[in-house]
């Protein structure tokens, strides 16, 4: 008996307040939201494999890498790791029988289906050619197509974003089991908790930002217009605000999958787990104060400039501090190369040299010659998917069999981190040649002295989407023909992982007590020890 | 609450079911006898302490949000307030000081009563708290009347931005009343275009909050039908308790709103 | 050679051929911006490859065949230190260089040539002093700082030539400016890199950089007849300007002369900088730029002059180095008493060489 048998029929899903059955209807979501992302970005490439505007129409391609961040940010990366991996681990990490606010945690996924449904239907009915970051006046003044309704699904994408953020909090706050003290927590649960106060006090910004928008769209109204005294700088700043925050929301959970994956196949405690938790923290707090670094070049006093790029450089420190924190974790440690292991060094790769790279643009003077380009595209691409994705990849590996109580096949496995790994250096380091050259973003044509670079892009981008294919492939398999898995297959050393694989819908079948350290593996081996004592 | 046989079998059907849904495996009607605690304690939580710390909490975090979701608009006025002063305070003087103050004392009273109204569930007053819902819930429809007959004030006089906007009331001082009892000199052109963006945000902000009233004038209605029926005095004051934070929440928004957008260069001239 | 498909065989050449890895330097800053970029990469390159070795290391000498037991470590203060402070030095280190070379880039000399740019979907049209006007190009000569004085009729655009390494967003409502010091004589790329609409990727275009010789050349040869001052001057006239800002002593507005560049005593109690930016707003948003001791009664022109126009009446009032010019304008255009109505130009003054200030 176990959560996945409890009860059958859809309207026990559909009318689930078991945080575990919710994780699953957001993976399955989100997995449906990413392919469709992902073929937005596959048409992106395929444009740019010649210099001219060939195989759509501008309009058409607007449309195109609109969509395609819209869709990626707001309904793959921002949900990924704490809709699924944290809604269905953070109460079984504390300790709880579920998260706080079951019946918000629904209702959260269902404004989640409804945004993606809009987000749907505007594509279907023309697409909105904004770029995802909605810069007035253009998009107030200066197109004619969805912006309302675009507008409106991030606004419902971003309500379903607080009330996660707000369950986790309360959450982690009032329901941790008898001696779970805050330095006993899962490092997953710090950076989701330092995630969720992102989320909590930064959308609804956004969210007030799209009304604006769509007030001034409908009534002509001047708050960012010029011409009727508004200022669209004041939009950026309004934007950037929480625009800002919201990567450090995205980039958060991941490291926090990063933490546990990288302790469980060391077979050791995280090092430094207190600078590492204070690191997340401090992200999210920093993260505040750093937003008008995407603003260097608009026109914002040289003043405002040096603070907001001092601040960038003080944001940069902490993830520094986390890399080589996970890699001393791996000294004297006990080392195994299981796939969620390779994820997990390939976002250690990727994300220092996109976290640098980010030095590069929080450097107002290197910045004037590289914003706008390219290499902002490969920056983002390298924290994100070379980060975050391969982090999310890297959950869903490690916390399959303690989800579905099937092991996924590893050789397969191993070998689509590999070629993930090798098609996303392909798709992506050219990128930041072609920015330096001046390549500018958004461009579906470019002078044909840059069309080598953007082949090499293409060609790893084919090669990544094999990559992403795999596993939806394989993961499927392993549901009916995978491996049982038992209780603890990695041998880890967290609360989830002492109990049944698929849990109990109440996880524990005893509320545990945590009389122990976390990452204990010396805790872990006395148990093991009782338990062969005991047959 | 009451529970009985078939009927609250069939509305359990379509309830959100529990984390723990039926954890005895007996049929709920026979009451969890083994079990000493109140039956709207819900299962995830180990105690009703555990359970009204938490949900309370939640609200505070949930008006924090809220907070942040008003305070785009208050920075947006503050920048434009600064750059634009004369045409903020000329526009400000179309509102209706009267009706500004009479709906503050309406949102504060009901304030009180929603106060009362929480102490009345805790002492277990079911006819007490009844009485309080209502009397909030009739001053927050005073307050709803009030803002309409502001709202058509402005239309018809041609102030609401992006609708036929007019700016006589500005460059023509003596030919408005208001701008005429406050003594207003006639504003030059460019500044009185300035007045649109000072009602943009009168109406987003006072809109916003609007909506904000509507949706608790709604819970309340709720509420009301639930406490004639005895919910909240039999222990589980939880719901009224955050709600009324929540209703305390939309009255400080005004406290704000008023003096900003009514009383801006109000002294007698 | 008959087997490779033609398509790949192209592919091939343009690789061999014409693959370039990083930007033309071709402004003064250029190798400036690029020591800084250098510096960066190699200390990320070190970065990385620390990390990488340390990974790696770690991995063959810690692998659970040879190394089964772990030991718990739980962390080293020293070396916390160690790996917050010196990442933390050197991008103190990048920041204070990279704020230098920003306050370069924006913070143009005194004697830079200006020339103003206008943006608007989907074309850069770019105003020289002189009256050259172009479009989806720029000429500038070598050896000068050149600021460029940007704003945008629209939405936002922004201003990119690589190979100089300055970049500038043209906003609508106000100006924006750069500058540059161009130093070798070629063709470079101008692009626009603020998402403006369909258009954007055709919004492109060439700057071309020439001697001083030959730029003098290309100025001659391509002179419409009127310099920007001499169009703001008819502007000026026009607009009635004149009936106000003259050199009567009963005039209701204050002067023009010299008024460019010198400090002002507002009627608000502030005082400010007569720059481009100021007197743009003074012309389109008058009422709160009140020169101290006058009345509030200038007209907003807003939506009666484009961004153009006002750059050359911007200009005009740049060059306006004395009484006598004014009255040159005045005396040039019949006015009504009392600026009732137009101003009728009865003459446009015939082209004079010393005209526009040096």
């Amino acid at each position: 008996m176990n959560f996945l048998s409890k009860e059958n029929g859809i309207l026990s899903w559909l009318l689930t307040g078991d945080h575990k059955r919710i994780a699953m209807l957001y993976l399955f979501s989100i997995t449906f939201f990413f392919f469709i992302g992902g073929a937005l970005a596959g048409l992106i490439r395929l444009e740019l494999l010649t210099p001219q505007a060939d195989l759509m129409a501008t309009d058409t391609y607007n449309k195109v890498f609109t969509m395609h961040g819209v869709i990626m940010i707001f309904f793959f990366l921002v949900p990924s790791v704490p809709a699924t991996i944290g809604n269905f681990l953070i109460p079984m990490m504390v300790g709880a029988k579920d998260l706080a606010l079951p019946k918000i945690n629904l209702l959260s996924w269902y404004l989640y289906m409804a945004a993606g449904i809009l987000a749907l239907y505007t594509m279907a009915t023309g697409g909105v050619d904004t770029g995802w970051t909605f810069t007035t006046p253009l998009s107030t003044h200066y197109v004619n197509n969805n912006v309302l309704t675009t507008g409106l699904a991030v606004f419902i994408a971003g309500f379903s974003s607080i009330f996660t953020g707000l369950n986790f909090i309360v959450t982690i706050h009032k329901m941790r089991c008898p001696g779970m003290t805050w330095f006993k927590l899962p490092l997953f649960v710090w950076s989701n908790y330092a995630a969720s106060i992102l989320m909590v006090l930064g959308t609804p910004v956004l969210a007030i930002t799209i009304v604006l928008i769509a007030l001034e769209r409908t009534t002509h109204i001047g708050v960012f217009d010029p011409a009727n005294g508004g200022d669209p700088i004041l939009f950026q700043h309004l934007f950037w605000f929480y625009s800002h925050p919201a990567v450090y929301i995205m980039i958060l959970p991941g490291m926090g999958v990063v933490s546990e994956v990288i302790s469980t196949f060391s077979r050791k405690r995280v090092f430094g787990y207190t600078a590492v938790a204070f690191s997340s923290v401090a992200i999210a707090i920093f993260g505040f104060f750093v937003w008008a670094h995407h603003m260097f070049i608009m026109g914002i006093s040289n003043y405002s400039v040096i603070v907001f790029s001092l601040l960038t450089m003080l944001v940069a420190v902490p993830s520094a501090i986390k890399i080589f924190n996970w890699t001393f974790t791996l000294y004297k440690g006990s080392i195994t190369f299981e796939t969620p292991m390779l994820y997990a060094f390939g976002f250690m790769g990727l994300f220092t040299i996109g976290g640098m790279t980010g030095i590069f643009l929080g450097t107002s003077g290197t910045d004037i010659h590289l914003t706008e380009t390219y290499f902002i595209v490969a920056h983002f691409h390298f924290v994100m998917v070379g980060g975050m994705l391969m982090a999310f990849l890297s959950g869903v590996h490690f916390w399959w069999p303690k989800m579905t109580g099937r092991m996924y096949p590893e050789k397969i496995s191993q070998l689509a981190a590999v070629v993930t790994f090798i098609g996303f250096n392909f798709t992506f380091f050219p990128q930041f040649i072609l920015g330096t050259l001046g390549m500018p973003r958004r461009y579906a044509s470019y002078p044909p002295e840059f069309q080598v670079l953007n082949v090499f892009s293409t060609a790893g981008a084919s090669i990544l989407g094999v990559g992403y294919l795999l596993p939806v492939l394989y993961l499927t398999w392993s549901l009916k023909y995978g491996e049982i898995a038992g209780n603890n297959p990695w041998q880890a050393t967290g609360l989830e992982w002492q109990t049944q694989s698929p849990p109990l819908t109440e996880n524990f079948p005893v509320t545990p007590i945590m009389d122990h350290d976390v990452y204990d593996y010396e805790w872990l081996e006395s148990q093991k020890a009782k338990e062969v004592a005991s047959v | 609450m009451t529970t009985n046989g078939s009927k609250a079998r069939k509305q359990k059907r379509l309830r959100v079911s529990d984390s723990t849904a039926n954890p005895h495996g007996a049929p709920q009607a026979e009451g969890h006898a083994h079990h000493a605690h109140p039956p709207y304690l819900r299962h995830h939580f180990e105690s009703v302490e555990q359970q009204a710390d938490t949900t309370n909490f939640a609200m505070w975090l949930f008006l924090l949000t809220e907070i942040m979701f008003f305070g785009g608009l208050f920075t947006a006025y503050l920048i434009y307030r600064n750059w634009y002063y004369p045409a903020f305070v000329a526009a400000s003087h179309q509102l209706n000081i009267f009706w500004g103050t009479l709906n503050t004392l309406l949102l504060i009273s009901s304030s009180f009563t929603m106060a009362m109204g929480v102490w009345c569930a805790e002492t277990r007053k079911q006819s007490g708290l009844v009485l309080c819902l209502i009397l909030t819930f009739i001053l927050g429809l005073g307050f709803l009347g009030i803002k309409t007959i502001e709202y058509s004030e402005k239309i018809e006089k041609h102030h609401v931005p992006g609708f036929h906007y007019s700016l006589n009331s500005f460059l023509n001082p003596d030919s408005d009343e208001a701008a005429k009892a406050a003594g207003d000199k006639p504003l030059p052109l460019d500044m009185a275009r300035h007045t649109e963006v000072y009602f943009s945000l009168y109406f987003a902000m006072t809109g916003m909050h609007a909506v904000h009233m509507i949706i608790g004038i709604a819970i309340l209605g709720f509420m009301i039908f639930r406490a004639r029926a005895g919910a909240y005095t039999t222990g589980h004051v939880t719901f009224v308790e955050n709600f009324g934070l929540y209703w305390h929440f939309v009255d400080i928004v005004w406290i704000f709103l008023f003096p900003l957008l009514y009383l801006i260069s109000r002294h007698a001239n | 050679m008959s087997h490779i498909s033609p398509v790949l065989w192209q592919f091939l050449v343009k690789w061999m051929t014409d693959f370039s890895l990083f930007p033309p330097e071709a402004s003064k800053i250029a190798p400036q911006m690029d020591a800084l970029y250098f510096f960066m990469v190699l200390v990320s390159v070190i970065g990385l490859t620390i990390v990488i070795l340390l990974v790696t290391t770690f991995s063959i000498l810690y692998n659970k065949e040879r190394h089964p037991v772990a030991v718990q470590i739980e962390g080293s203060t020293l070396l916390e230190a160690t790996w917050t402070i010196i990442p933390l030095g050197l991008f103190l280190i990048m920041f204070v260089w990279g704020a230098l070379i920003y306050f370069r880039v924006y913070n143009p000399p005194a004697n830079s040539m200006n020339i103003y740019v206008v943006g608007k979907q989907w074309m850069w049209k770019a105003e020289h002093p002189g009256g050259q006007h172009e479009i989806n190009a720029l000429h500038v000569p070598t050896g000068r700082a050149i600021q460029l004085t940007l704003i945008s009729q629209d939405v936002f655009h922004s201003f990119s030539i690589p190979a100089f390494r300055v970049k500038r967003e043209a906003i609508p409502g106000r100006y924006t400016t750069v500058w540059f010091e161009p130093t070798v004589p070629g063709t470079y790329h101008l692009f626009c890199t603020q998402y403006c609409g369909t258009e954007h990727s055709h919004m492109i275009g060439e700057v071309v950089v020439l001697t001083p010789k030959d730029y003098q050349k290309w100025l001659d040869s391509s002179t419409s007849g009127m310099s920007l001052a001499q169009n703001g001057e008819r502007l000026f006239a026009s607009l009635s300007c004149a009936a106000c800002h003259n050199t009567r002593p009963d005039a209701r507005g204050p002067s023009l002369a010299n008024v460019y560049g010198a400090k002002l005593a507002l009627s608000s109690g502030g005082t400010v900088l007569a720059d481009d930016a100021y007197l743009r707003e003074a012309i389109l948003n008058p009422s709160q730029h009140v020169t101290q001791g006058y009345a509030p009664i200038m007209p907003t022109y807003q939506g009666q002059v484009s961004e153009e126009g006002v750059i050359s009446l911007v200009e005009y009032i740049k060059n306006l180095n004395s009484d006598y010019r004014i009255q040159q304008t005045t005396n040039t255009t019949d006015l009504l008493p009392e600026g009732e109505g137009k101003a009728v130009p009865a003459v446009t003054a015939p082209a004079k060489p010393g005209m526009v200030k040096q």
